[in-house]
């Protein structure tokens, strides 16, 4: 029942907005229909603290472990998000950029990007994974080119066909499971796509056919994970859409196309009996990590700047579920989370900075700190929370991170500590100069909705040195069921 | 199962029409034939999936037949030519094209294609599965046609000529897969090509041309 309503609502949402998307209170609307998604979320949630994991709908829908918090994250930050718009979205339309039409078209989509994406992470057949996935690209293309100048045009477009082509590939990674399964499960009921089903008999799949299928889904998946090398389309999507759609682009969807990885990871391992999957994993996250590192000097960009970033903490949960093990699992698992919530809390902050500056060149945006005491700190909090320092959420995983690299892969870890450190000064570096110093910048028209950011913070902070029991116990029942 | 020849040999004639029709597509310049090529190879696609449903007695593919059938020989093209047709490209060739090179590549992506496809080809105990190699290199071929076109319509041909290749992997390795999932993916790609329409309409009104070389302002520099 909190499943249906779960996926209804957003639904229902998107059609309301389709509606009613042109009129004044339109932003509201969209936060009240988030803010119900994340009731219903929360209720799921006690739901199955109370009763454990469940199978509803056929078997065509479940809840376990390493998915229930994944919605309730994805619930959250798209409620979050959607408050963060409201005045966001205002002051783009003070300013010009967008209009009643085009915000009727982004708060539709809006509300649509959350269902394809909830619709993701709950459903047990691959098969309508691949679908909801695909409709989550569809959704936010035109989100991307919101703004119809030539370069947010291009962008969309290069999301578009790089992301479409890559999705081509995880179909027909799809297409060589249900072939490897549909032997072993027969073809009659429709379950050789049921992950549950699937992950029962794993042992019993054709390695070699599971083998060739892993390689097309991490490359199709992989590109809307934003890994190197599929990854261009991420800094210009993230650069030129909506800065609300590069919040829930960094924080949810990269999430939810790595789990879907994951999700096929578990049952290639379960086939194969050889590292091969994590190997290609870890080869892919730190390809990934490395090249971020080095790009992340180049730009000049404030949302680019943060589009490496994910790129580059997107390759370090993809280098930690490849290694494996309770350990790298549990690490991988909570870094998904906070690096969700710091990096939309971040996108968050730097939109209302840019707004400020009206620009997104970092060169030319000063002394946020004292034309905007919030918007400064809440830049400045996020940056130092997403590069690592203690005590925040980020600190703990990266930390567990190297230290099973340490024990299990000792080569990996200079590789690891140097793209960090350069990481580290890159970002650090910009942020500080546009954080500090003296301004003459003029204040927004629409006050800026910074709680989200603090919300963010704060509950990153929180995970860095408490974890709740439920929680704690997901992540290692999870990583368990990763293996 | 015992296999009528002559089916067989007809859904080795579709299959060997359906390389055809990719390499047609890929040395073709002009749009306007690229768009009836591809119907034409919707075509051959849903009449091949039909005589695979009859031969195997898979009822549920004959669903599928008819839903190629009307998505990519009817709605699609159609799609596709007024929307050639209103945006005035309907002559428009595309220029750099290195033909020979372009074919030689080809050439060499099909044999690869087969190899990669000849392990799992074995194991499939459908009728159908000395196929599965010409699929992968339909795939294959239609994304290298996306790489060399710089026409934004001829990319949204490669890309959707790709899923024409995926669906028939997905034919004739099991028979089709299960009918929501196929019925999602046609919707998928159908929304897929409107938004593409918006698209088009969006970069000509912003670059004047839907030449794709336009559009490559964003890049490291």
């Amino acid at each position: 029942m909190a499943l249906l309503l779960l996926l209804a609502i957003p639904l229902a949402g998107s059609l309301a907005l389709a509606v009613f998307g042109a009129r004044r209170w339109a932003a509201e609307l969209n936060a009240a229909f988030s803010i119900a998604t994340f009731a219903a979320a929360c209720a799921l949630t006690a739901r199955v603290i109370a009763e454990g994991p469940m199978l509803v709908a056929h078997e065509q829908f479940f809840v376990d472990p390493f998915n229930v918090f994944l919605i309730a994250l994805t619930a959250f930050v798209g409620m979050t998000t959607s408050l963060f718009s409201r005045p966001y979205m205002r002051v783009e339309e003070a300013h010009g950029r967008v209009n009643r039409r085009r915000l009727r078209l982004y708060h539709s989509m809006y509300q649509l990007f959350c269902f394809t994406m909830l619709a993701a992470l709950s459903t047990n057949n691959l098969g309508i994974l691949w679908v909801a996935m695909e409709a989550a690209t569809l959704s936010t293309v035109l989100l991307v080119s919101l703004y119809r100048t030539a370069a947010s045009i291009e962008a969309a477009w290069k999301y578009f066909i790089l992301c479409g082509v890559g999705i081509a590939q995880a179909l027909f990674g799809t297409i060589l499971l249900y072939f490897a399964a549909e032997k072993i499960l027969g073809a009659e009921g429709s379950t050789a796509l049921l992950w549950t089903h699937l992950d029962a008999v794993k042992g019993q799949l054709e390695p070699t056919v599971l083998g060739l299928a892993f390689v097309f889904l991490l490359v199709g998946y992989g590109t809307k994970v934003g890994l190197a090398p599929l990854h261009n389309w991420l800094p210009d999507a993230h650069a030129e859409g909506p800065t609300p759609i590069s919040a829930v682009l960094s924080g949810l969807l990269l999430n939810v196309a790595l789990y879907a990885v994951v999700r096929c990871k578990v049952l290639v391992d379960g086939a194969t009996h050889s590292p091969l999957a994590g190997r290609l994993m870890m080869g892919f996250g730190l390809l990934s990590l490395v090249l971020a590192a080095f790009f992340l000097w180049r730009q000049r960009d404030i949302k680019r700047l943060f589009g490496y970033s994910s790129i580059e903490h997107m390759g370090i949960v993809t280098f930690a579920f490849g290694m494996g093990g309770p350990v790298a699992n549990f690490a991988a698992l909570l870094h998904m989370t906070v690096h969700s919530l710091t990096k939309s809390a971040i996108f968050f902050a730097a939109g209302h900075a840019a707004q400020t500056a009206g620009t997104q060149v970092m060169d030319d945006i000063r002394g946020l700190i004292v034309v905007s005491p919030t918007i400064g700190w809440g830049l400045m909090l996020g940056t130092l929370a997403i590069l690592g320092v203690p005590p925040f959420g980020v600190f703990t995983s990266e930390f567990l991170v190297l230290v099973t690299a340490m024990r299990e892969h000792a080569w990996a870890t200079p590789i690891l500590l140097l793209a960090l450190a350069l990481a580290f000064a890159a970002i650090f570096r910009r942020v500080q100069a546009m954080v500090f110093g003296d301004s003459q910048l003029k204040p927004l028209p629409h006050s800026p909705a910074l709680l989200p950011v603090f919300a963010h913070l704060l509950l990153v902070l929180m995970l860095g040195v408490y974890i709740p029991p439920a929680l704690a116990e997901w992540y290692r029942l999870a990583a368990k069921l990763i293996g | 199962m015992p296999t009528p020849t002559w089916a067989s040999q007809l859904i080795n004639l579709g299959a060997a029409l359906l390389l055809l029709s990719s390499f047609a597509m890929l040395s073709q310049r002009r749009i306007l034939s690229l768009v009836n090529l591809f119907a034409l190879q919707g075509a051959v696609l849903s009449a091949s999936t039909a005589i695979v449903a009859h031969t195997s007695g898979a009822t549920h593919l004959y669903a599928s037949a008819l839903l190629s059938l009307i998505l990519k020989v009817i709605v699609l093209p159609w799609i596709l030519h007024r929307l050639i047709a209103r945006l005035n490209v309907r002559w428009d060739t595309e220029t750099q094209l290195n033909i020979p090179a372009t074919m030689l590549v080809g050439i060499v992506v099909v044999v690869f294609a087969f190899a990669l496809a000849q392990p799992i080809a074995q194991l499939s105990a459908t009728v159908t599965r000395s196929t599965l190699g010409i699929a992968l290199a339909v795939v294959l071929l239609s994304f290298l046609m996306m790489i060399t076109r710089r026409k934004a319509v001829s990319q949204v041909i490669g890309f959707l000529a790709m899923e024409n290749g995926l669906f028939f992997a997905a034919t004739s390795a099991t028979y089709g897969m299960p009918m929501v999932v196929e019925l999602g993916v046609a919707l998928d790609v159908l929304v897929g090509t409107l938004i593409l329409g918006v698209f088009f309409f969006q970069i000509r009104e912003q670059f004047d041309s839907l030449d794709l070389h336009h559009i490559e302002q964003l890049r490291e520099d």
